[in-house]
C-alpha cells in the first residue's frame, strides 16, 4: 500500500508519520488476512468452473484460471445428486433447533443463576459448566462412547441389568437427533451463560429496588426489567448465530457419531457432505458448488437478519 | 412499606436480602445447577476411572464407575509408546505456544490500529476485518489454497497459521484498547517523541495484560483442541498432535502397537495383549489433564476479559 496514494485520497489530513508506523505494525496481520481469508474467497470461482489440474507444477490459481467455465452445471449436478435435499433439510432443521435452544437455554440459566443466594456457589457451578466448552469434539467422542458403547457402555449395561434389551446406539438413527441436540447444548451453555450473565450484572440495581417497592414479584422483575435490558446482547448473539444457519459443526456430526454410515439419515449435514466430497470424489467441483452456496447463503442470512433487526429496532443492529 | 424503605436507605445490603426469590425457588435453582455441573464433570471422571480399570473388570461388567479391579496397564502400555506420544505431545505444545504468540501479536496489532480513531487506514482495515466474519471461501477452495498456493500442507505451519487470527478476537482487542487506554497517555507519549511502535510495546501492551491473557487463553485452547487441521492437511505421522493421535486411536488402536516399543514380542502378539479400551481412555486423559489443570486458574481471567471486550460501544 503506497502511502502517497492514500495521502492524496484524503485531502483534509495529510498522511503522517504516525500512520506509517501504525501501517507497518499491522503489515503482518494484513498479509495474514490476504493469504488465509481472501485467497480462499477468490477460489470460490471454482464453483463455476470445471476445475482440472492442467499443469501440476503451477499453483491452484493458475490451474483455476485455465480451467473452463461451466456456468451453473456444478450446481445442477449438486441438486440432482439425490442427497442434496436431505442435506439441506437436516442442516436447516438442526440449526433452527440449535439457534432457538442456544438462546433460550443460556438466557434462562443465567437468569436463574443471577437469583441464587450464594454467589460463591454460582461461580463454582459456572466453572464446571464452562468446562465442556474447552473440550474438543474428539475428546467428547470418547465421553459419549463410554456411555453408549454397544457392548461395554454404561447405559447398555444398565439396560441389560434391568432386564431390557441392549441398544446398538451407533446403528440406530432415531436416538441421535436428541443426543446431538443435547451435546451441542451441553458444550455451549457455559459460554452463553458468561455472555448473558455479564449483561445481567451490568444492570443498574436501583431499577429492581424501584420495582420491588412498586410490588413487582421476582418473576415480573425478570420479565419486565432484566429481559428487555438483555435484548441488545440477545439480538447480537442471534444475528451471529443466523450466519451459522447453513453451517454445521463437523466435529459433532462426523466425529461424535464415529462417522457411522447407518446414521447417515440423521447426520448428513452440509459440512459432513462437503468433507466426504473432498475425500471420496476425484473431482471437487460439486463440493465447491456446495461450499459456494454455503458461503453465499450464510453471508446473505447475516445481512438479512441484521436488516430486519435494523427495521424493528435500529439500536440493536450490529452492522 | 415505609419502614422497610427507611431500613433500606440505611443499609443497601438489606434490600438485596428482601428482594430475592423465595427460599424454595433458591433450592430448586441450586439443585438444577448441581445437576448441570455434574453432567459436565462426570464424563471426565468416568474416562479417568475407565483408564484405571483392569481388562478383567471391563470384560466382566463393562465400563463402570466402580470397576471390580484396578490396573495401571493402560498407562504402562502408553509408556511403551512414549516416543510417539512424546513426539505428539511436543507437536501439541509447540503448536500451542508458537501459535498463541504469533496469534497474539497479529491480533493485538490490528486491534490497536483499529482503536486509533485518527488512523487513516482505519476504514479500509475495518472492511478487511469485517468481510471474513460474514463470508468465507469454503472448505474446497481453502483446501486447494493451503495445499497448492501457500504450500503449507503437511508442514507444522498448517497447524499454526490458519488459527492465528480471528476477526472476533480483533474486535475484542479493539474494544478493549478503546475503552481502557486513556487517550491522554498516548498523546503525551507522542508529544515526548515516542514512535508508535514504542508506545505500543512499552505503554499499551503492558497495561493490557488482562486482555492479552484472555485472547491468549482462547487461542491456546483452540490450538490445543484442534484436530480438524490435522485431519485435513496432515498425513505425516511425525506431525501428529495429541488430538490427531487420539483420532487415529479411535479408529484403530493397533496403530499404537505399530509404533510401540514391544519389548521383543511380535507386533501381533503385543496388539492382542494390549488393554485396548483403557488405553483409548488413557489417551483421552492425557489430553484432558493439561486443560483440567490449567483451566481453573485462567477461568476467572477469561470471564472478566470476555466481559470487558464484548461490551457494545
Amino acid at each position: 500500500m503506497s502511502k502517497e496514494k492514500l495521502a492524496g485520497g484524503k485531502k483534509k489530513d495529510r498522511w503522517s508519520k504516525r500512520d506509517t508506523e501504525l501501517a507497518v505494525l499491522t503489515v503482518p496481520t494484513v498479509i495474514w488476512y490476504i493469504c488465509f481469508c481472501y485467497f480462499p474467497m477468490f477460489g470460490v470461482l471454482m464453483a463455476f468452473k470445471n476445475f482440472k489440474i492442467i499443469d501440476g507444477t503451477k499453483s491452484f490459481f493458475y490451474n483455476l484460471m485455465k480451467s473452463e467455465w461451466t456456468g451453473f452445471k456444478n450446481f445442477e449436478f449438486l441438486f440432482s445428486s439425490g442427497s442434496g435435499a436431505l442435506v439441506v433439510k437436516l442442516t436447516l432443521l438442526y440449526n433452527i433447533v440449535f439457534i432457538i435452544l442456544g438462546i433460550v437455554v443460556p438466557v434462562c440459566l443465567s437468569l436463574m443463576m443471577s437469583q441464587l443466594y450464594s454467589k460463591r456457589f454460582g461461580k463454582v457451578a459456572q466453572t464446571f459448566m464452562f468446562l465442556p466448552y474447552f473440550m474438543s469434539w474428539v475428546v467428547v467422542t470418547y465421553f459419549v462412547f463410554a456411555f453408549l458403547s454397544p457392548d461395554k457402555g454404561l447405559i447398555n449395561t444398565m439396560l441389560v441389568n434391568s432386564g431390557k434389551e441392549a441398544i446398538r446406539w451407533y446403528q440406530e438413527p432415531k436416538y441421535w437427533p436428541v443426543i446431538l441436540v443435547f451435546l451441542s447444548q451441553w458444550k455451549g451453555m457455559g459460554y452463553g451463560m458468561v455472555v448473558y450473565l455479564a449483561s445481567i450484572t451490568g444492570i443498574d440495581g436501583t431499577l429492581y429496588e424501584a420495582a420491588m417497592i412498586d410490588g413487582a414479584t421476582k418473576f415480573q422483575q425478570a420479565v419486565k426489567i432484566t429481559l428487555p435490558l438483555m435484548k441488545p446482547v440477545i439480538i447480537m448473539m442471534f444475528i451471529l448465530a443466523m450466519g451459522g444457519l447453513v453451517r454445521s459443526d463437523f466435529g459433532l456430526f462426523y466425529q461424535v457419531t464415529k462417522a457411522s454410515d447407518s446414521l447417515y439419515t440423521v447426520t448428513e449435514t452440509i459440512d459432513v457432505f462437503i468433507y466426504k466430497m473432498i475425500k471420496t470424489q476425484p473431482n471437487p467441483n460439486m463440493g465447491s458448488a456446495a461450499a459456494f452456496l454455503q458461503s453465499v447463503v450464510g453471508c446473505g442470512l447475516i445481512l438479512l437478519s441484521n436488516w430486519i433487526v435494523k427495521k424493528v429496532d435500529n439500536d440493536s443492529a450490529i452492522i | 412499606m415505609a419502614k422497610t424503605k427507611r431500613k433500606m436507605e440505611e443499609d443497601p445490603e438489606v434490600l438485596s436480602k428482601i428482594n430475592r426469590v423465595k427460599p424454595v425457588t433458591n433450592i430448586i435453582f441450586s439443585a438444577i445447577f448441581v445437576i448441570l455441573a455434574l453432567t459436565c464433570i462426570i464424563p471426565a471422571i468416568f474416562i479417568v476411572v475407565i483408564s484405571f480399570s483392569s481388562m478383567d473388570s471391563i470384560n466382566e461388567i463393562g465400563y463402570s464407575f466402580f470397576p471390580t479391579s484396578l490396573s495401571l496397564d493402560a498407562y504402562a502400555y502408553l509408556w511403551n509408546n512414549r516416543v510417539m506420544i512424546g513426539t505428539a505431545f511436543l507437536v501439541s505444545v509447540f503448536v500451542t505456544i508458537v501459535g498463541t504468540v504469533i496469534g497474539l501479536f497479529l491480533t493485538a496489532a490490528m486491534g490497536y490500529a483499529l482503536s486509533r480513531s485518527s488512523f487513516k487506514l482505519k476504514g479500509i482495515y475495518t472492511v478487511l476485518v469485517f468481510i471474513p466474519m460474514v463470508f468465507g471461501g469454503g472448505l474446497v477452495s481453502t483446501y486447494n489454497v493451503y495445499s497448492s498456493v501457500l504450500n503449507i500442507k503437511d508442514t507444522i505451519w498448517v497447524l499454526i497459521l490458519p488459527l492465528a487470527v480471528s476477526s472476533f478476537n480483533v474486535i475484542i482487542c479493539k474494544t478493549f484498547f478503546k475503552s481502557t487506554i486513556p487517550q491522554s497517555i498516548l498523546e503525551s507519549a507522542e508529544i515526548d517523541g515516542a514512535s508508535q511502535m514504542r508506545t505500543y510495546f512499552t505503554i499499551v501492551l503492558p497495561i493490557s495484560k488482562p486482555l492479552l491473557a484472555t485472547i491468549g487463553i482462547l487461542l491456546s485452547f483452540s490450538y490445543w483442541n484442534d484436530w480438524f487441521l490435522s485431519l485435513m492437511y496432515i498425513s505425516n505421522t511425525k506431525l501428529y498432535s495429541l488430538q490427531a493421535v487420539l483420532m487415529s486411536v479411535e479408529k484403530n488402536i493397533e496403530f499404537l502397537a505399530q509404533n510401540a516399543d514391544t519389548m521383543g514380542a511380535s507386533i501381533a502378539a503385543y496388539a492382542t495383549n494390549m488393554p485396548k479400551e483403557p488405553m483409548r481412555m488413557a489417551m483421552a486423559v492425557v489430553i484432558v489433564l493439561p486443560i483440567a489443570c490449567v483451566y481453573p486458574f485462567f477461568q476467572q481471567y477469561f470471564v472478566s476479559g470476555l466481559t470487558i471486550g464484548s461490551v457494545k460501544e
